[in-house]
């Protein structure tokens, strides 16, 4: 008989006091959750992607509950969300344009000019450290290893003819791509800007020709035409202003080597002329 | 010098995951980024820590007085399974940049055969308390070391896993890089 009852008693005994302790210790040491953290948490899209400056939606949530995180910090909620939170938080919001990533190259390493043959490991980081900045003639250009392609949580990215490609529907501007490159070849830019610059390569126009057929010279000429003003050299390329910019497509078709290319946004303003 | 032996006898000599093949489920399931797996081997340190003083007291106070140590087994597993979700209540309240870290291993670690296995291990070696626990921490640390270096090996893997043949990619590999490494550490065997 005691073979039977100091188990069940040693056993029972032990799980009847486990299970005392811990009913008393999740009574006791319970943490109350802010119904407002939940009701922003619920709004949030979940990406977790990190590009709030939060850990996650979890912690943004918190902090806007809490009052220390402004409510239009979330590019993947762009200012649908923002106005929702507002209302959650009885704020007015700031509306913020979504932005996208867009690329400034758009030369391969098939038709572009290549410095020397590499066969090492294929990921631009590691490219990077060899000398000239990889294997590309044109050190500023796409080396078209991917890297940014695993930063992006959304599947925004891809290479096509070894460049990279984004597919502006996938993207949600979190930024991640941005700072996975490590050549700055890929910018963000509001979603509506009507035109944007394919070409990173901040030489003059000589040393531009030299590594790449279709690179930005710096002529300045789509400078001139813009009759908005919204562009404006800097480092030997323009740079667009995507706020004043009107969508005319002059630029794109005063460019020599086609380096301004039409965005999704800008398609329906200059259609197919800039092609 | 006797504590030095138990304790890197345990991390190296008998390495849990790669001389005694235990935990290897979490071994190659957090290995693939050095951050989460980091946190994982702090997790599984303190938890060991914990959970091995807490069968011992169990085994030599309750089981062995009454002559019911065949169920070691079964009541190490309630133990284990009573002290992890204890510590993440309390570790909640208490210490919220902790539990932050931690927080989200926790559960895993109570399913880590790693840890009943310490604590087994412990009785049947027939160690006193800071003995145990000596060698808990040891293997512990033996534990996120292994998984340290693996993840550190992954990280380069993923980076060129263009150069790996197709039907070899992911887990296949990562299974080889383990028996290379369980290899590697049998290089260990009889320093002490």
């Amino acid at each position: 008989m005691e073979s039977l009852l100091y188990p069940m008693i040693a056993l029972g005994g032990l799980g009847l006091a486990f299970g005392l302790l811990l009913s008393f210790a999740s009574r006791k040491f319970a943490v109350p959750v802010d119904p407002k953290v939940a009701a922003v948490r619920a709004l949030l899209p979940g990406a977790n992607c990190g590009a709030c400056g939060f850990e996650g939606c979890d912690i943004y949530a918190e902090n806007v509950a809490a009052g220390k995180a402004e409510i239009n910090r979330c590019p993947v909620g762009g200012g649908e969300l923002a106005a929702a939170l507002a209302a959650v938080m009885g704020t007015e919001a700031e509306i913020q344009e979504r932005k996208v990533a867009s690329v400034r190259c758009r030369t391969s390493c098939e038709r572009g000019i290549e410095a020397y043959i590499y066969q090492g490991i294929r990921d631009c980081r590691k490219a990077t450290v060899l000398p000239g900045g990889g294997p590309n003639a044109c050190s500023y250009s796409c080396l078209g290893f991917g890297t940014c392609i695993p930063a992006c949580a959304f599947g925004a990215l891809s290479v096509q003819d070894g460049v990279i490609v984004v597919e502006g529907r996938l993207c949600v501007g979190c930024g991640k791509c941005v700072e996975a490159c490590p050549r700055g070849v890929l910018e963000m830019i509001p979603v509506s800007q009507p035109v944007c610059l394919a070409c990173n390569n901040a030489d003059k126009g000589v040393q531009v020709r030299e590594v790449c057929p279709e690179g930005c010279i710096g002529c300045g000429l789509c400078a001139k035409v813009c009759e908005a003003k919204a562009i404006e050299m800097k480092n030997n390329l323009p740079v667009i202003d995507g706020s004043l910019c009107v969508g005319c497509g002059k630029c794109v078709e005063k460019c020599p080597v086609k380096a301004i290319v039409v965005t999704p946004a800008g398609e329906e303003k200059i259609g197919a002329r800039g092609e | 010098m006797h504590w030095f032996e138990l304790f890197f006898g345990a991390m190296l000599v008998n390495n849990i995951v790669l001389a005694r093949f235990l935990g290897v489920c979490p071994f190659l399931g957090v290995s693939s980024r050095m951050g989460t797996a980091r946190g994982m081997g702090l997790a599984v340190i303190f938890v060991i820590a914990l959970a091995s003083s807490m069968t011992w007291l169990v085994y030599y106070w309750i089981l062995e007085p009454l002559g019911i140590t065949y169920l070691s087994t079964m009541a190490f597993i309630l133990v284990i399974a009573a002290v992890v979700q204890f510590v993440e209540i309390v570790m909640k309240k208490l210490w919220l940049a902790l539990y932050r870290s931690l927080g989200i291993f926790l559960p895993l670690i109570t399913t880590n055969c790693a840890v009943l296995g310490v604590a087994v291990l412990n009785v049947r070696e027939g160690f006193g308390f800071v003995e145990s626990l000596v060698h808990s921490v040891g293997t512990a640390s033996g534990f996120m070391l292994a998984l340290i270096l693996f993840a550190g090996l992954r990280e380069r893997m993923a980076e060129s896993a263009h150069d790996v043949p197709e039907a070899l990619r992911g887990l296949p590999l990562s299974l080889v890089t383990a028996g290379l490494m369980a290899l590697a550490f049998m290089g260990f065997q009889g320093i002490f």
